[in-house]
């Protein structure tokens, strides 16, 4: 057992985690952070997700133990009460999501892709999304949510967003 | 998509799903995310053979392990169950069918205590001989795999073979084939194979069961038919039905594999065994795939006989299906294929026999558009064939066989009514969209060929002909809407289409009119299942049904308070009003709970309107002939693709879709849309790269998304033209067809034609991955392969290749 600290949406939280404890299960179960969601276990659907210091990673494929300290935002920190954020907004306006279990994932990736890279073309957006998987096949209506959104990451390029 | 007939608020709009918002902030709650006070968690022990005795289950040393509640085997459940043929058992007894037969659970304090434990339980086994694939278990002498199938109980519309592997035998005559094919100008004799594969639904099965003390079950599940999951519960435990109480989370996809038998039963008995704490199961993602149910996989023998002109006049086709260790829905597979193999054509004389056999692999179930994609993936490809030998054009060939509304009758004796769709205009819009004969872009790359391609499909929901469903619209004080409707939510949508009918008929904004999206069985209206494409037909003609009850209470009310005759009151725009006379108008807000008079009498009460619907035309078919109707609607649609065949790496790329489905009528265009690429994607993936390699010994040895590959983002088409034709259906809600199942269906047929049609290779087996494609090219047509390796400026001596040259996606071929 070790005690390690996490910002989770500016928030700081502690739990008391096993060594081969992974963030996942420390995110969703002690942490009760629904939003990260468990598909496979094994890094190949990407549903859990996270940004750590603001870079998409997949929390399965994370030891506890090694996000000690880090600064983790799931879907819940991209925005507040009802409002939404410019991507989630576009999401939802494009339908970009059928069952919604893959959503909060897409969402947080997209939001990792166009913080670094607004201007992003097609094929790099197909590209950095496709660690991820969407059986409901709704990748025809995310990719112009995506693009939609991307309007907002370059006129806000330097705000922090 | 189609024009807008008549103005509308809603109706043939583009709205999001309106539990999109709770979606895209993480805060939609499935049945995963849900724990309860005191819960425990459950693991299961599943079998390493095939086919086996089991001689004993040693729980000690798995019992030591702290937090350890208790563990269950299943001479703790000493019966069976199943929604058609009630041949599973919730925990192997006597013996294990396959590998990953459940044949025991833990119940821990914490999960990782259920998975050290599971892990400890030691099972003794006695191996049986094992069959792998159906053709040997239908041999005579092959081992029996449900040996005692004639005790097992039965749904009246099938028909189990006992003392042999066969868990139904389907059978659909029409005319004499044999004598038709015999006079036939032309006959093409072929067999075409697809294996199992996975649903893949992204949030893997999950249940939490609460086992009251009160004798009253409550269960959360991952699943589609919150009903037919209660009732086969009831069942199961023997307790009366509204003893059980299902609630429905919003759930992780579908896709059919949620609606048959869950795991509900299982987890239900756990609890109770864990003195009455709440009990949740999760499936890992290698359970999902090797110890739940699958996709059946099946070979089809076919002969079709042409005429001259293009006329098909005679199919034989032999299906069998391989449903594995249980055949509970796959015995409806086995019939819906067998009724529907004759797709969108008037094919005099039939003869086809679809039968479900039991081998020692994965068990399977219904999955989107069962039965069709399975007819579908011959019939379509056949026509091409033939179309190819008559000199004939594959749209002139189809425009020669499609049936006539209005005229025909389909192979099961339906008279085909007059506004059942228009399978014609289905194919115009394809050939308008797509082009087959149009000049087609040349690749740069020589060992690269272009192609188009098309196939047609048609569906109807696979359902007894007795499957009804309700509805109930509450009022609320502002005049508001709460609809209770049973369909299940895993995405497509059909609620918010429910809402946007009501809201159109009462003229409120679509905000006023709510159905909740976490429900219950006792706290909503029945539906069978939700399964089909049946939703929002059944479902949506219950609504109508509680509409018309509805205003007919407000009329009452209205006409009493305006003293004018019932028929001069008309309802809109949120209010009743008076025809001719506007002025004389009551916002429904001040008739929702009680119209008051300025003295203080009031009459009416809480507005509440309830509706019902039933088939009333279908039938059981006829057990020797396969005759009847067993179909509410059926939905005339087709897919056509433009594809690129990488010659040298078998590589197919799908650059253009064309989704063309008559949906009588669009109500949410945005719902549609998701569908049609919906389809098209799943499709693609399925026809292109998904199977489960199954090794001698019947382990799965791709159960996890490296090697079971899924299309993602980067292999969707460059564009998917979509086209909704609005034949309206005079008995459909605002005159729709459902649409969900329908876009899959003839995804890979099209993808194959477009190769035949470009190379005249025969593509027989899914998935078409690069190396069975290339192979394929090899045999057939090594002069294309030769001509490429040349231009690629290497050998043209192909003869030394076993392999195509590269490979392209982890996990798709045969070998890896």
């Amino acid at each position: 057992m070790k005690k390690i600290t996490l910002n989770v949406n500016g928030r700081r939280r502690t739990a008391n985690v096993e060594d081969n404890e992974i963030l996942l299960d420390v995110l969703r179960d002690t942490l009760g952070v629904k939003s990260v969601k468990a598909a496979c276990w094994r890094g190949e659907c990407g549903l859990c997700s996270v940004l750590m210091y603001g870079k998409a990673v997949k929390s399965c494929l994370i030891l506890a133990v090694e996000a000690d300290g880090a600064k983790i935002t799931t879907v819940e920190g991209l925005s507040r009460g009802e409002s939404l954020s410019p991507l989630q907004k576009s999401f939802v306006e494009h339908g970009a999501m059928q069952c919604g279990f893959c959503t909060p994932a897409f969402v947080l990736t997209a939001h990792s892709l166009l913080t670094t890279n607004p201007t992003a073309t097609d094929s790099e957006i197909k590209e950095y999304m496709s660690g991820l998987i969407c059986r409901c096949g709704t990748y025809n209506q995310m990719l112009p949510a995506i693009k939609e959104a991307a309007k907002h990451y370059r006129k806000h390029a330097s705000d922090d967003l | 998509m189609g024009n807008e007939k008549t103005r509308t608020r809603y109706i043939g709009r583009s709205i999001p799903q309106n539990d999109s918002p709770l979606k895209v902030t993480g805060t939609a709650t499935y049945a995963s995310d849900i724990e309860l006070p005191g819960m425990l968690f459950a693991k299961l022990v599943t079998s390493d053979r095939a086919h086996a005795k089991i001689l004993s289950i040693d729980t000690k040393e798995a019992k030591s392990v702290p937090g350890v509640v208790a563990i269950a085997t299943g001479s703790d459940f000493p019966f069976r169950i199943g929604i058609y043929v009630g041949d599973r058992d919730l925990l192997a007894t006597d013996k294990v069918r396959w590998v990953g037969h459940p044949v025991a659970a833990v119940i821990a304090e914490t999960l990782q205590a259920a998975e050290e434990a599971a892990e400890k339980v030691q099972v003794q086994y006695e191996d049986l001989p094992a069959v792998f694939n159906v053709r040997d278990a239908l041999k005579p002498g092959a081992p029996i795999i449900h040996e005692h199938m004639s005790e097992y109980r039965v749904f009246p519309a099938f028909s189990p073979v006992p003392g042999t592997n066969i868990a139904n035998k389907f059978v659909l005559k029409r005319g004499d084939a044999k004598a038709a094919l015999d006079k036939a100008h032309l006959v093409i004799e072929e067999e075409f194979r697809m294996p199992r594969v996975s649903h893949a639904f992204m949030e893997t099965q999950t249940v939490v069961a609460l086992y009251r003390r009160d004798g009253v079950v409550e269960v959360w599940s991952s699943l589609q038919s919150p009903f037919a999951a209660r009732y086969l519960m009831a069942q199961s435990l023997n307790m009366p039905v509204n003893n059980v109480i299902i609630h429905h989370p919003f759930c992780g996809g579908g896709f059919g594999g949620k609606a048959g038998l869950g795991w509900e039963p299982l987890v239900a008995l756990l609890s109770k065994m864990a003195d009455n704490k709440p009990v949740k199961l999760i499936l890992s993602r290698k359970e999902q795939f090797v110890s739940a149910a699958v996709r059946e996989a099946f070979i089809a023998h076919v002969k079709a006989g042409f005429e001259k002109d293009g006329k098909f006049v005679a199919y034989q086709a032999d299906f069998i299906m391989d449903c594995g260790g249980y055949g509970d829905y796959t015995v409806n597979v086995s019939r819906t294929t067998g009724y529907a193999a004759d797709g969108s054509y008037d094919i005099e004389n039939l003869d086809v026999t679809c039968r479900a056999v039991y081998t020692n692999q994965v068990p399977t179930t219904a999955m989107r558009g069962f039965g069709y994609p399975e007819g579908h993936w011959p019939l379509e490809q056949l026509l091409d064939r033939a179309a190819a030998r008559l000199h004939l054009d594959p749209v002139k060939i189809r425009l020669v066989n499609l049936v006539k509304p209005g005229e025909s009758t389909t192979g099961t004796g339906e008279h085909l009514r007059e506004d059942a769709g228009d399978p014609r205009r289905v194919l115009s819009t394809i050939v308008k969209e797509l082009k087959p004969n149009g000049r087609i872009p040349e690749s740069k790359e020589p060992w690269v060929i272009r192609a188009r391609g098309f196939a047609l499909n048609v569906k109807g929901p696979s359902q007894p002909p007795n499957a009804s469903g309700s509805s109930i619209l509450k009022f609320n004080e502002d005049g508001s809407i709460d609809l209770l409707v049973g369909t299940g939510l895993f995405g497509q949508g059909t609620t918010t289409a429910l809402c946007m009918i009501v809201a159109e008929e009462f003229g409120l904004p679509l905000e006023k009119v709510r159905v909740p999206f976490e429900r219950g069985t006792d706290s909503t209206a029945y539906t069978w299942q939700t399964v089909g494409s049946r939703g929002l037909f059944v479902d949506g003609n219950a609504t109508l049904g509680a509409i018309r009850e509805a205003k007919a209470k407000i009329v009452e009310i209205s006409s009493q308070v305006f003293r004018v005759p019932k028929e001069d009151v008309v309802v809109r725009d949120g209010a009743a009003s008076v025809r001719g006379r506007p002025w004389l108008k009551i916002p429904l807000s001040d008739i929702a709970m009680a119209y008051t008079y300025p003295n203080g009498n009031a009459i009416g009460g809480p507005l509440i309107g309830t509706g019902t619907w039933t088939s009333v035309l279908n039938s059981y078919l006829n057990p020797e002939t396969g005759q009847g109707i067993p179909s509410i609607f059926h939905t005339f649609g087709g897919t056509g693709v433009e594809i690129t065949l990488n010659l040298l790496t078998g590589e197919i790329c799908v650059e253009k879709g064309v989704q063309v489905e008559d949906i009588g009528r669009v109500i949410n265009r945005l719902g549609v849309e998701q569908q049609m690429d919906g389809g098209m994607i799943m499709g693609m993936s399925i026809s292109l790269w998904e199977k489960m390699q199954v090794d001698g010994q019947g382990w799965v040895t791709n159960p996890n998304f490296s090697n079971y590959y899924i299309a993602r983002m980067k292999d969707m088409p460059g564009e998917i033209r979509k086209v909704a034709i609005e034949t309206p259906q005079e008995d459909g809600p605002w005159g729709a067809r459902g649409v969900g199942e329908m876009t899959m269906i003839s995804v890979a047929p099209a993808i194959a034609n477009a190769v035949f049609r470009a190379t005249g290779v025969i593509l027989r087996d899914e998935p078409m991955t690069p190396e069975t494609v290339w192979l394929a090219i090899r045999e057939q047509r090594p002069d294309l392969l030769e001509k490429a390796m040349k231009a690629l400026g290497g050998t043209s001596d192909t003869t030394h290749l076993q392999r195509p040259l590269v490979r392209v996606k982890s996990g798709q071929n045969e070998t890896s």
